[in-house]
């Protein structure tokens, strides 16, 4: 038969081309082998910088929460003194950051060469370093905490109402729109004539409202999956309504829930350090984010410095867990632009 | 479109009266005792409680105080400002409130507005990457921390702009707060407003109108804006909402007479004002609910699908 | 380019630019369109039919990039004929000059292809009033003839409907009147009635195939359904991994395919009277073009790969003057291979019904 279009370096059948490949497996789809759903989500995760950044920072800043305060030389509250010139001892109260290179060397103040503070110190004497990261493992744990608890709830009670529909669904979704109806500000306040101030009020604040979200998107993805064949199969082989719930569709709303939780833990990070800069939050000599802007913002004209790095942390894990959620959005459902 | 507003309006209002009725039986029933008790004989006591009404059943007190509501009649408030009517407090703490979380809301959705379809319009580009930092950094930090440092700098090092709050030069002194409350609508509307004109662009009746020769401006304005600034009516109502919430700080920070200061007073201090959190958190609910009626019938008005039922064709 | 060639697709090489990397989606394609003649792509989803068509459309997506290649057009204004190569022309050129007025689209999905919040009326009337010169009253009674002409009735009163008051249908038939719109010379159909129920589609390529009669249009099919080519196309093009690898009439492509992959095709298409009790499915699936395939890219999924499918990619064969076809099984040097038995027998079989209506 004639060749046609010539190709520009057109290849030269040579003796054996002609033969058969003797082969078995083109039955094998080799381009979707065996690549399992969650491989797939962690690779598009991965493959996304944002979201690899943002993953980066919030384990830095979990670290550094977590071992900050055990391997500083001072207590959280610890009032430190330091021995001045003439040799006596006084309080190291409102030091300027002591970074070296950042703030250079000549800053340390020669009075307090025996003791350094990076971060510097608050007007009463305490350590800031020590206080930051202590302030952030609180405000860390206040909104894991809460989260994961607000997660139960709203799951389970997304997916009980999705999934028996009905009167039931009608009932309780009438009930999460009037909750949904009261600002948070108002639950806040009401709970602050019942609890005494500090972190159980603003555990129960957070409790109270965030798991509304959590309830719509479980029971949205509820919505969507009891119609598919493989719950309507366990269904006709006997499965009873809660093993169908808990073990056949929860697995299936996973990836969404633990989206919404990303997007949740900052929520819950904001809150807390707001409460605690009104003053319902945590109380002194505890320290929170929240209470630790607080406390710069009282000093700001004095003591600049002292605001700063409560608020980058705070910050820095807004941007982490936004990146993070954001990348696991976007690895749970790529589009094809991402891929 | 009468049915779906009537039928929006009347589950407001039952919604707005059992929050009503729940924060009233919390606040003024639960607690049982509004009075600090070391300092009244329990004869005292039963008296205040006969003349406040409150050995009445739940019911009674209830419909009490909503036909003195419907007055504008809050009561007056057990510990703020030695018990003045809650009435006179807040006319002057709203018109304050109001006026700076208006003005932060209006910059916020105009700059927004237009920082998103900027973006979404140089998608890929210089604009569009600035944009994204931008609203980044606007959903990162809190709107007091922004104040905060622009007091610092704007009002402390370079004392241009008032350093408190001033009612005199309402404007002038307006400026600080409304700006860093602004910031956070305005990142979170910006990001919106690309992302949603970003999907439209991309969307099958973009891609026809632009087969049959439509392009350029009138592309956008016809086509994409319309489509996409629907949506964004929604996201209003929950930013006004966190923007309440950011205008508590702003308030307290910058000295302003608002309804938001107002709460802080009223739960921080040594006892809680059960009236004040009373009538701030009605005044609260109602303000949400009511803006989130206003955006659902927008939402109607501006959305043929829910316009225009459907019953036209099989 | 001959005389009577409306549409010619030359060596068009076009990448993607996407997070993973370049995607090399199509690898030097040739298509040829003639006057009122009807074309089909047909091929897998991915194998980037659609692409294609995009290009000639002007409507590419923001990262794509063409290599090479050209998209020539005969176009014809004001008693006047040019060959335009349409890839050189800015998209605002596009717009203006070419599409909705020579170059019209019907895309796949009629409920998400109308805007939803414009009058179907309007969004007729649109690209009249933009490049038609119509006046408004013009335009107006210019689309309630377009309406009658697709077969909706009562056009005065739904030219106000917005889309979500029709039904697929008849969203897909005001997607025809808006393509028609512009009196365009090329429709380019992208799967048209994939997403309608069976008993609508067969009315839209009634009714596609009645306006080209009448209008004198030249058509283009995407399409992976066999049995709408069969319908509508004078000719077929078969896509595989970003190229064509076998090209015919209908009945050269119908009753003797030469390409492995059209064997697969065909086999795959469902049957009333077939003797097979089970439904054949092309083994594996479309390469990734992440990769630059090596050789011929099917030889993957080949059950009758020959040792050179692995080592070069075979160019196009000469079968009859309008039918070509690339596979190395085709080369002189190659052993003789018959389609399989199943197919001939069946293909014989739609070869004896087709000739009972004749």
């Amino acid at each position: 038969m004639e060749q046609v279009n010539i190709m520009p370096n057109a290849y030269v059948p040579t003796a054996g081309d002609f033969e058969f490949l003797s082969r078995q497996d083109i039955n094998v789809d080799r381009n979707f082998a065996s690549q399992g759903y969650w491989k797939g989500v962690a690779i598009h995760f991965f493959r996304n910088r944002r979201a690899v950044v943002g993953l980066v920072i919030v384990v830095l800043i979990t670290v550094l929460a977590i071992l900050g305060p055990i391997l500083s030389a001072y207590g959280y509250k610890e009032i430190i003194s330091v021995t001045n010139d003439a040799g006596k001892q006084i309080t190291a109260g409102s030091i300027s950051p002591q970074l070296p290179g950042l703030f250079g060397s000549e800053n340390i103040n020669p009075l307090f060469a025996d003791k350094t503070f990076l971060f510097g110190t608050d007007t009463v004497g305490r350590d800031l370093w020590t206080r930051t990261w202590f302030g952030a493992r609180v405000s860390l744990i206040i909104a894991f905490v809460t989260i994961i608890i607000d997660m139960i709830i709203g799951m389970s009670y997304g997916l009980i109402s999705g999934y028996y529909g009905g009167m039931t669904d009608n009932t309780m979704q009438r009930f999460v729109e009037i909750a949904n109806s009261v600002p948070r500000l108002v639950i806040v306040s009401v709970l602050a004539i019942f609890l005494p101030k500090g972190m159980g009020l603003v555990i129960v604040a957070l409790l109270l409202t965030e798991w509304i979200g959590m309830s719509k998107i479980a029971r949205a993805e509820m919505l969507k999956l009891k119609e598919q064949e493989y719950v309507l199969a366990s269904r006709t082989l006997g499965a009873g309504n809660f093993r169908i719930i808990f073990g056949q569709i929860l697995p299936n709303t996973i990836g969404p829930i633990i989206t919404q939780v990303m997007f949740s833990i900052p929520t819950a990070i904001f809150t807390e350090a707001f409460l605690s800069f009104v003053g319902v939050g945590i109380v002194l000599p505890q320290c929170s984010i929240g209470s630790l802007i607080e406390d710069g913002f009282n000093n700001i004209t004095t003591l600049p410095y002292q605001i700063l790095p409560p608020i980058i942390v705070l910050a820095l894990l807004m941007l982490g867990f936004n990146f993070i959620g954001d990348g696991l959005r976007e690895a749970l459902a790529p589009k094809l632009e991402d891929m | 479109m009468t049915k779906y507003i009537f039928k929006r309006v009347i589950l407001a209002v039952i919604t707005l009266l059992i929050i009503v009725f729940v924060l009233f039986v919390l606040v003024r029933v639960m607690p049982g005792n509004p009075f600090p008790s070391e300092r009244m004989s329990a004869e005292q006591i039963a008296n205040k409680r006969i003349e406040l009404g409150l050995d009445k059943p739940v019911l009674v007190q209830f419909w009490d105080y909503l036909t003195k509501l419907l007055h504008g009649d809050f009561g007056k408030g057990t510990s703020l400002y030695n018990g003045a009517p809650i009435k006179t407090v807040l006319s002057t703490c709203v018109s304050n409130s109001f006026r700076i979380g208006g003005l932060a809301i209006l910059i916020g959705t105009a700059v927004g507005l237009l920082l998103g379809i900027t973006a979404a319009l140089n998608r890929g580009r210089f604009l569009d990457g600035f944009c994204t930092v931008f609203s980044i950094i606007g959903v990162c930090v809190p709107s007091y921390v922004f104040l905060i440092f622009l007091q610092y700098y704007f009002s402390y090092r370079i004392p241009f702009f008032p350093y408190f709050f001033d009612p005199g030069r309402f404007l002038f002194s307006a400026v600080l707060p409304s700006v860093s409350l602004s910031l956070f609508s305005m990142s979170t509307v910006a990001r919106f407003t690309r992302n949603e004109m970003v999907e439209v662009m991309d969307s099958d009746y973009v891609r026809l109108a632009e087969s049959k020769g439509i392009y350029g401006p009138r592309l956008v304005r016809r086509h994409v804006l319309r489509n996409a600034l629907i949506p964004i009516v929604t996201v209003i109502a929950p930013l006004i909402v966190d923007l309440l919430t950011g205008a508590l700080v702003v308030e307290k920070i910058y000295g302003i007479n608002g309804i938001g200061k107002l709460m802080v007073d009223a739960i921080s201090g040594e006892g809680v004002d059960y009236n004040y959190v009373l009538a701030l958190g009605i005044l609260y609910s109602s303000l949400y609910i009511g803006i989130m009626l206003v955006v659902d019938v927008l939402y109607g008005i501006l959305d043929p699908r829910i316009r225009v039922s459907a019953k036209g064709d099989a | 380019m001959n005389e009577k060639t409306i549409l010619e697709v030359k060596d068009l090489d076009i990448s993607f630019r996407t997070n993973a990397g370049i995607i090399h989606a199509i690898r030097g394609v040739n298509i040829d369109l003639q006057k009122g003649e009807t074309v089909a792509i047909v091929g897998e989803s991915g194998s980037g039919k659609s692409v294609t068509m995009k290009a000639v459309a002007g409507l590419m997506d923001a990262n794509a990039t063409v290599n090479r290649g050209q998209v020539l057009y005969r176009c014809a204004e004001d008693g006047k004929e040019e060959v335009i190569d349409l890839l050189t022309l800015s998209k605002k050129e596009l717009r203006r000059r070419i599409n909705g007025r020579h170059i019209s689209m019907v895309f796949q999905d009629p409920m998400t292809s109308l805007d939803p919040t414009m009058p179907v009326g309007k969004q007729i009337m649109e690209g009249m009033l933009l490049h038609g010169g119509m006046n408004a009253a013009q335009a107006k009674a210019r689309a309630l003839e377009l309406m009658n002409l697709v077969g909706i009735t009562d056009a005065e009163h739904r030219m106000k409907y917005y889309p979500h008051q029709f039904s697929g249908g008849m969203r897909q038939r005001v997607v025809i009147a808006i393509a028609l719109s512009g009196d365009p010379d090329i429709l380019i159909c992208d799967e048209p009635t994939t997403a309608l129920d069976v008993t609508i589609q067969a009315k839209i390529l009634e009714l596609i195939k009645d306006i080209q009669n009448r209008m004198g249009l030249s058509v283009i099919y995407i399409t992976h359904d066999l049995g709408v080519v069969a319908k509508v196309a004078d000719y077929v093009n078969v896509m595989y991994a970003g190229k064509i690898v076998e090209v015919g009439n209908v009945n050269e492509i119908f009753y003797d395919p030469k390409h492995p992959y059209t064997w697969g095709l065909l086999s795959a298409m469902p049957d009333l009277d077939t003797d097979d009790d089970r439904l054949y499915s092309i083994p594996g699936s479309p390469p990734n073009l992440l990769h630059e395939p090596v050789g011929d890219a099917f030889a993957a999924r080949n059950a009758y790969a020959m040792r050179i499918d692995e080592k070069a990619e075979p160019p196009m064969f000469k079968i009859s003057d309008t039918h070509y076809a690339a596979t190395w099984l085709l080369h002189p040097d190659a052993p003789k291979v018959e389609m399989p038995p199943e197919l001939k027998a069946r293909l014989e079989r739609a070869r004896k019904e087709a000739e009972k209506y004749i």
